[in-house]
């Protein structure tokens, strides 16, 4: 009889239970989004606080990725692993809506504006490598190509580590003044970065 | 030049806001972030519960109305007056709607010294009532790149400042918005003030000061200002960047050289004295070609529209640079 029956009888339920609360949280706010737009709460300018709200989430959910390896070891519970697939996704949700938002929203689908600032704004220009990096690793989260991969998966997917670090750069260079929050959120993604900088050190090892 | 007179028709009924309407769209949404935040998404909400008082204190103003120029729709009052760079309260646009509430206007004196004959301090809500106020519809363009239409109530800050007798040596105008901590968040707190050096100052050349397009306003859409838009009393120059506008200001001092600003002190690669709206020079991280018109309708409705020079008034006001390179001189 299952001997992980009796040791681990909730650990399992319990991560199937975050997982849903991992959609539900990250999917609540674009629901809350998308009624606010419709009814006028997002103040005078509602393109650039729609921008802004989405990319800050996106930092957001990239920092709670980073955080679960390190919690699972912590409370010594790996089934908490199982979050990181559905959180990463949900990042690359959120960035395509923050990058699509801008291309839409702000400078209305003008394709020589978007490519002009696309090359000309550094902050931008690092967005979008950000995103282009979020995207590779969206596709290659299919189960297929996992397997299909095989140690390479883990070789491309170490590129989170360089995306959260794209993604505070961006946010620090976007703002007109101030320093001091996006300063916070860098600082986070250090901390969370530094934990685990062994696997990180393996990480560019193997990419040699 | 704008050309006025005295008896206008009023505003077309359909470019005006109905209270009813914007009060009503402010009264929701408080707690639905919390509930929902995954890690704390809840930065949006934002509902200005304090506003409605705000609303009841603005007192409607005796004034000439300007001619509405067909080529201009009129950004809605609530979009005015909820969408504010106002880093006095807050960086973000909602801020100054929801933080500025309880800032005391009444009363305020403004003074005026320096290079003038005469110097000295009036009392703002006194000259609201002395002074023929005049309704200016201007173009107001963000530095941001986006922009409004706004109905202003003003009057002409060459007016006001000939009474003052300027003398030979007044070169340039200094102004300073209302230091006071106690009453405003970004002042007490740097993270809150965006690292903006308080008071914030402003200040234009003389000819740009006395010339009849710059006004200084008390009013919008007919009242008395909003705190969040700058009450009681603010500067508008519709040929340069927002930032220009300096809001609640308490001193205007006459000077000979080039007084300091506040946003080129900041960032003196971004942002130059003359601010003059350019769509030919961009900002250094986005570009000033076109903007996003801020308008009537929702989300979708949003237009991007070409960055007129000197934001429209060029006629009137390209005289004042000629034989100075704008490049250089942004």
């Amino acid at each position: 009889m299952a001997v992980s029956g009796k040791r681990g009888g909730w650990r399992k339920p319990l991560a199937v239970l975050l997982q849903l609360f991992v959609h539900l949280g990250a999917a609540a706010p674009l629901l809350w989004l998308f009624y606010a737009i419709n009814a006028g709460h997002l103040g005078g300018d509602p393109v650039v606080e729609l921008i802004h709200y989405l990319g800050l989430g996106t930092i957001r959910l990239l920092l709670l990725t980073l955080l679960i390896s390190p919690l699972a070891r912590l409370l010594n519970y790996g089934q908490l692993n199982r979050l990181r697939r559905p959180l990463g996704l949900w990042c690359f949700a959120w960035a395509t809506l923050h990058f699509s938002a801008w291309m839409a929203l702000d400078l209305g689908f003008d394709w020589s504006l978007i490519g002009s600032e696309l090359v000309k704004r550094t902050y931008i220009l690092i967005g979008f490598s950000a995103w282009l990096i979020l995207l590779a690793l969206a596709i290659t989260s299919l189960p297929v190509l996992m397997r299909k991969m095989g140690k390479n998966w883990k070789k491309l997917h170490g590129l989170l580590y360089v995306v959260v670090l794209l993604a505070c750069w961006h946010f620090w260079w976007s703002l007109k003044s101030g320093w001091i929050e996006p300063a916070i959120y860098l600082g986070v993604a250090l901390l969370l970065l530094a934990w685990r900088s062994k696997s990180i050190r393996r990480w560019i090892e193997s990419l040699k | 030049m704008l050309i006025k007179s005295r008896k206008q028709s009023d505003l077309p009924e359909n470019q005006i806001t109905p209270e009813s309407a914007y009060v009503s769209r402010r009264s929701v949404i408080r707690g639905l972030g919390a509930g929902l935040g995954l890690a704390g998404l809840g930065g949006l909400v934002t509902a200005g519960t304090g506003a409605f008082a705000a609303e009841a204190k603005r007192k409607p103003l005796d004034f000439t109305r300007d001619k509405p120029d067909p080529d201009l729709v009129l950004t809605p009052e609530a979009k005015v007056t909820n969408h504010n760079n106002f880093y006095e309260f807050g960086t973000g646009k909602t801020d100054p709607a929801q933080n500025s509430q309880d800032l005391k206007v009444e009363p305020w004196t403004l003074t005026v010294e320096g290079e003038v004959a005469k110097p000295g301090t009036v009392d703002v809500w006194k000259l609201m009532a002395d002074t023929n106020l005049e309704e200016r519809i201007y173009r107001m363009r963000c530095v941001e790149a986006w922009s409004m239409v706004i109905p202003w109530v003003g009057f002409e800050l060459g007016k006001f400042l000939a009474r003052f007798e300027p003398t030979s040596r007044a070169k340039y105008v200094a102004f300073e918005t209302l230091y006071d901590p106690q009453q405003m968040p970004g002042q007490r707190n740097r993270i809150v003030g965006g690292g903006i050096d308080y008071p914030y100052v402003e200040g234009l050349r003389i000819d740009e000061a006395m010339h009849p397009l710059s006004i200084l306003s008390v009013g919008l859409y007919g009242k008395t200002l909003p705190p969040q838009n700058g009450a009681p009393i603010r500067l508008v120059v519709p040929w340069k960047y927002g930032f220009k506008g300096i809001k609640s200001i308490v001193k205007i001092k006459l000077v000979e050289k080039m007084p300091p600003t506040s946003w080129n002190k900041l960032l003196p690669q971004e942002y130059g004295f003359y601010a003059n709206v350019n769509p030919a020079v961009d900002h250094p991280r986005w570009s000033q070609a076109s903007e996003r018109f801020i308008g009537p309708g929702g989300l979708f409705s949003v237009k991007r529209q070409k960055t007129l020079p000197f934001n429209g008034y060029g006629e009137e006001v390209a005289s004042l640079y000629t034989n100075m390179d704008l490049r250089k001189f942004y």
